[in-house]
Formats: C-alpha cells, sequence, structure tokens
C-alpha cells in the first residue's frame, strides 16, 4: 500500500501543483484560501520556480496570462470574491487560447460575504463568468486526494485544450485534513511552439484575442466553440454510488456530496433505495448520464451549497417530467447529512403529483 | 521620371528598422505614436535584442502594437501589460520584454499594476504614451487632460471641482524604489524626438543591465481629438502641455548615470 501523508485540502492543491509541473504561480491573500499563497512563497523559490505574491486578483490572473503565453504551467488560487475579479482575465485567456488553472475555494457571498465554505459561485465558474463566448472546464474535487489529483488534471487539461481550467473547491474542504497519496511528479512537459520565447530562429509569434473588423471574428469564436465540443464529448467525469436498484437519486458535487453520501447511507439503512450521483466536471456537466438516469428514475433531490443554482442543469438534463427537489444551505453554513435525509424522507412519502 | 533601384544608389540613409513590419499604421494624420513605434524599432535594431524583444500591447490606440513590430508580441487587457510583463520577465530572465501604454490604460484603470510594478523593481520597461486624452474610443476625458481641456465628457472643460486634476505620472512613480529610470520626454519637433529616443534607449539599456523598472513618458499630439491641425496641435503642445508635463529626467539611479555617462565619452571618442 502507497505511503499516505495527512495534509489539508489547501495544502494538497498546492502540492498537486507542484508535481503536475507548475512553473508560476501569482496569488492575492484571501480567506480561506491563504494556506495556498502561503505554502506556495515557501515551495516555489524552493523548486527554482516563480511566485510573485500581487497587488490584486486583477494582477494575479493577468500574471497568469503572461506566464501562459511564455509557455509556462502556471497558476493562481482564489476566493470568490476574488474570483470575480478574475473573471475578465479568465476572459481573455480563453479568448487568446492560453491554458492555466484557477483554483477557487469558494467562500459565502454576495457581497462579501463570509468565510465559510460555499458553493455560490456556480453559475460564474460553470457558465463561464466572464464577458464573451467561451467555457471553462470545471474540476469539483469533493476529498483532499482530489484536491490533488485534480489540480494535477486540470494542468493537463488546460494544456491539452490551450483554454483556463478551474478547480472549483469550497472553503470546508479547503480546511479538511486527510490521508493522501502522494503522486508522482510530472517530469515532461508539453512543447509549446506558439508561446512567446523571443523570435529567435522563427518567425514572430503573437497572441491575442483582438479583430479590429468584425468579419474576422466568428472564425475565431467557432474554432473556440469547435474546442468546448470536443471537451463536453471527451471530458465529462462523474462518480455514479448505489444507482444500479435506486428509486431516488441525490445529485451534488465538491462538500455538499460528502453530506449525501453519508445520508445515502443512512437513508439505506432505514430501507430507502438511495444512490448518488456526484458530477467531477461542472463543465462539461453530465448530462447524458443523468437524462439515461431519469429514464428509470423519478425522483432527484439536489443538495448544494447556494440558492438554486446547480439544480437548474439537473432540471434540463432529467426533463420536466421529473420530480427535482432541492435541500441546501447558502452563505457559508454547512449543509448536514441529517437535513438531506430529511428530505429523502419528505420526498418520499410525498406521492407523485401530490 | 527615372526609376532607380537601391543597388543604383551609392549608400541608403533611411531604411524601414529590421524590427518594424511592412504593415500599415493605422493611426490619424498628425498623431505622435507612429513616431514612437520607429524609435522603438530603431532601438531594438540598434541594440541587437530583435530575437529577446516582447511588446506587450495595451487597450487603446495602440491595440495593434504586435502588428507593427517584427518581434513576438501580445495583448494585454486594460491596464493590465505591466502585470503580464512581469510574468514574462519572471519566467523568461533573458527576454526583453516593454509595454506599451497610453494614458486611459496605465494613468486610470492600470495605476494598481503599474505602481506596485514599479514598486517591486520589475526588470521591464514601459513606455507610456500620454496625449491627455482617451484616443481611440473618441476623446473622453483622460487622467492626464489638462484643467480647463475640452474633452467629448467634459463639454465646457475640464473642472476641478467636477472631474479633479490631472496625475503626473512621473513625478508620482519617481518617488518609488524600485525603479531605476524614469523620464518624460515629448515629440513635438526633431531636436525633441531625438532626445526621445536617447532616453528610450537608456530605458530598454536599464533593463539589459538588470538595474530595475524603467519608465518613459512621451508627449504626443492628438490633432483629431484635439480638435486642431497638426500643425496647431504642435504648438498646442509646446503651449499647454509643456508647464504641465515638464521634460526631463525625474529618476537616475547611480548605476543608471553610469551607463548614461559611458555614452558620453563613447560619443567623445
Amino acid at each position: 500500500m502507497s505511503k499516505k501523508t495527512l495534509m489539508a485540502g489547501n495544502i494538497a492543491i498546492a502540492e498537486g501543483a507542484i508535481l503536475a509541473g507548475c512553473q508560476a504561480y501569482f496569488g492575492y491573500p484571501i480567506t480561506p484560501q491563504n494556506e495556498i499563497l502561503e505554502h506556495m512563497s515557501k515551495r516555489m523559490p524552493e523548486e527554482g520556480r516563480v511566485f510573485v505574491q500581487t497587488e490584486s486578483e486583477l494582477a494575479a490572473i493577468n500574471m497568469v496570462y503572461g506566464a501562459a503565453a511564455a509557455g509556462c504551467r502556471a497558476m493562481t488560487s482564489t476566493s470568490s470574491p476574488g474570483f470575480s475579479l478574475e473573471q475578465e482575465g479568465i476572459s481573455y485567456m480563453s479568448g487568446a487560447e492560453l491554458p492555466g488553472v484557477i483554483v477557487n475555494v469558494m467562500r459565502g457571498g454576495p457581497g462579501l460575504g463570509n468565510i465559510g465554505g460555499a458553493q455560490g459561485d456556480y453559475f460564474q465558474s460553470a457558465k463561464g463568468g466572464g464577458h464573451g463566448d467561451y467555457r471553462v472546464i470545471n474540476l469539483a474535487p469533493a476529498s483532499v486526494q482530489e484536491m490533488m489529483d485534480l489540480t494535477m488534471l486540470a494542468f493537463e487539461l488546460a494544456d491539452k485544450y490551450r483554454n483556463p481550467v478551474v478547480v472549483l473547491a469550497d472553503g470546508f474542504l479547503g480546511q479538511a485534513m486527510e490521508p493522501v497519496v502522494m503522486r508522482e511528479p510530472v517530469t515532461e512537459l508539453p512543447s509549446k511552439p506558439w508561446a512567446i520565447t523571443g523570435a529567435l530562429g522563427r518567425a514572430k509569434n503573437i497572441i491575442n484575442s483582438f479583430e479590429m473588423d468584425p468579419v474576422n471574428f466568428p472564425p475565431r469564436v467557432k474554432l473556440l466553440l469547435r474546442k468546448f465540443k470536443k471537451m463536453r464529448r471527451n471530458e465529462v467525469r462523474y462518480e455514479g454510488l448505489n444507482l444500479g436498484d435506486a428509486s431516488l437519486v441525490i445529485v451534488a458535487y465538491g462538500s455538499a456530496s460528502r453530506s449525501a453520501l453519508t445520508a445515502m447511507k443512512m437513508a439505506r439503512q432505514e430501507g430507502i433505495p438511495v444512490g448518488l450521483l456526484r458530477p467531477i466536471t461542472l463543465f462539461p456537466f453530465p448530462y447524458e448520464a443523468l437524462s439515461n438516469l431519469a429514464q428509470r428514475i423519478n425522483d432527484f433531490l439536489v443538495a448544494e451549497l447556494s440558492s438554486g443554482q446547480f439544480i437548474e442543469d439537473v432540471k434540463l438534463a432529467v426533463g420536466l417530467d421529473k420530480r427535482v427537489a432541492l435541500v441546501n444551505q447558502y452563505g457559508g453554513v454547512p449543509l448536514l447529512a441529517e437535513e438531506i435525509l430529511e428530505a429523502i424522507e419528505k420526498m418520499i412519502k410525498q406521492p407523485v403529483g401530490g | 521620371m527615372t526609376k532607380f533601384s537601391i543597388s543604383e544608389l551609392d549608400t541608403v540613409l533611411y531604411h524601414r528598422p529590421e524590427s518594424l513590419e511592412d504593415y500599415p499604421f493605422h493611426f490619424c494624420p498628425g498623431c505622435g505614436h507612429g513616431i514612437v513605434f520607429r524609435l522603438i524599432a530603431e532601438i531594438v535594431d540598434e541594440l541587437n535584442i530583435k530575437e529577446r524583444a516582447v511588446c506587450v500591447a495595451c487597450v487603446g490606440c495602440s491595440v495593434n502594437s504586435y502588428h507593427y513590430f517584427n518581434f513576438d508580441g501580445l495583448e494585454s487587457a486594460h491596464g493590465r501589460a505591466p502585470a503580464v510583463a512581469t510574468a514574462i520577465k519572471r519566467c523568461h530572465p533573458h527576454l526583453v520584454p516593454f509595454t506599451y501604454q497610453g494614458d486611459g490604460d496605465l494613468a486610470a484603470i492600470g495605476t494598481a499594476e503599474i505602481v506596485h510594478a514599479c514598486a517591486r523593481g520589475e526588470n521591464i520597461t514601459t513606455i507610456f504614451v500620454n496625449n491627455a486624452v482617451y484616443g481611440m474610443t473618441g476623446g473622453q476625458m483622460a487622467p492626464t487632460t489638462l484643467v480647463g481641456m475640452y474633452s467629448t465628457s467634459t463639454p465646457g472643460g475640464r473642472k476641478p471641482s467636477l472631474s479633479g486634476y490631472p496625475i503626473r505620472v512621473c513625478e508620482m512613480l519617481s518617488t518609488l524604489d524600485g525603479t531605476a529610470y524614469v523620464a518624460r520626454v515629448s515629440v513635438h519637433n526633431p531636436a525633441a524626438v531625438r532626445k526621445t529616443k536617447q532616453a528610450i534607449k537608456l530605458a530598454f539599456r536599464t533593463q539589459l543591465a538588470n538595474l530595475g523598472m524603467s519608465l518613459v513618458e512621451v508627449l504626443s499630439p492628438c490633432p483629431v481629438n484635439w480638435r486642431l491641425e497638426p500643425v496647431k496641435a504642435l504648438e498646442w503642445l509646446v503651449k499647454h502641455m509643456l508647464p504641465q508635463y515638464p521634460l526631463g529626467e525625474f529618476k537616475v539611479i547611480e548605476a543608471v548615470a553610469a551607463l548614461k555617462k559611458g555614452d558620453r565619452l563613447c560619443t567623445k571618442k
């Protein structure tokens, strides 16, 4: 059995980035993800890599843009209000086809909200968030191990598609301590002949997202759309548990899915056949998996740490003729397994159509 | 008319710099940007850094910078060029990134990025073109618009009671310890253009010698948005901008002064 190390979620993200060959990290302090910035301030120089504490999240995301343009694996980490500020830069990165990893350890909102864990950034993260027609792959970890593994995967997918990738975690996971199996470091990074490295022995390289003449822009967008289509085809990831005999399926991601897992076990002890579908990618969303489930299952219970954002995609997937109920918390408060169990019992008791 | 081919002539006195593409500038008649672009291209040739130079373009009239230069270049979001250049330099210290920014880009939306790039003493170069208006968007008030000056968003002229005072960027940034070379120059006549070239060249040499942040502010005419004929615009620049924005060097750290001194000695020989 592989050796395990006890680690906090935020540290697992930082170490995952280092293992993935992250060459440059830029960040601005914001709770509840400060441990990533602090850890990187020590580890990146140790590894001979770039670390800059920036004057704002705006500077951070634009430094990621610059480092990515220069052909480096680059990352920033932030929490919800900072993520809002970074949306412009993420749009530029997608438009200019630059890879990069943005970690968002979500907290309560809107506004300044609070530093508790939440999932209120679902819309702005899974749907693009910034201006214009673009999408970014969203990876949603539900354990400290996944904080590491999905951060590593994020770098790989960013380079594969030349598009930013978001690791969408939350404050509860960031602070959670769990044993982690350390992964092997990535030693070979992909070559990037398009990057800004100086026009030595080649024609000049240009990186931009701008076309003076509007007629020239749709072809550029079409190119992006083809990539997003490929992501939808190739990158959908989810975990299904106890779906075979289930009459009710809980749909949840991130730390909400952990409460859902416990609720599922409690319900099964009571003899209620409950299953769990946990999207790991929020974009691309596992529409097909859910829509297939809906062919034989009528009841879906969405557990989320936001006020009914994630549920919209579940409804879209299962169709209007299915019962889709919501059990949630928001604003930085955790969702307890008992609350989910109560919602399950209520749903089971209620007759269809009632 | 007799036609000559270049080979028939003895000496080429004036030619397009290697670092400047054969790509039409899109600037309005009488605009100063074209002069600054040519100077940068000449300097990149003279310093033999075409294969290391990186132009970080801004948003505004110089948005197309990377098309004009014949070396690597990229776009940056409005005001963020110093952050982008910071990352490029940190990742590849052998490259020579410079930002080319207007007054709206640098002195309004991008104040945080330029101030902190200077405070960190990033080893990058900024060319800051000040024409006292937002040019690309049609002549609105810029952070550098003079008191009393007309713009499309200050219909009766800029009133301090309503929209405050113009920012003197060089004076402000030269107070930061991370700046190595800060100078203000102008392109209103040939002598001024020569001085502009000297300043920009010294700024690049400051970076090549790893001495810290270098910034050159260039006062430049915008006849279309100033509603003046090109020659009148130059006269207006001298009469109104020079008193508000005095030319000169605002910060020359000792090591940069030594570079300069070396130049003078070479010229004497």
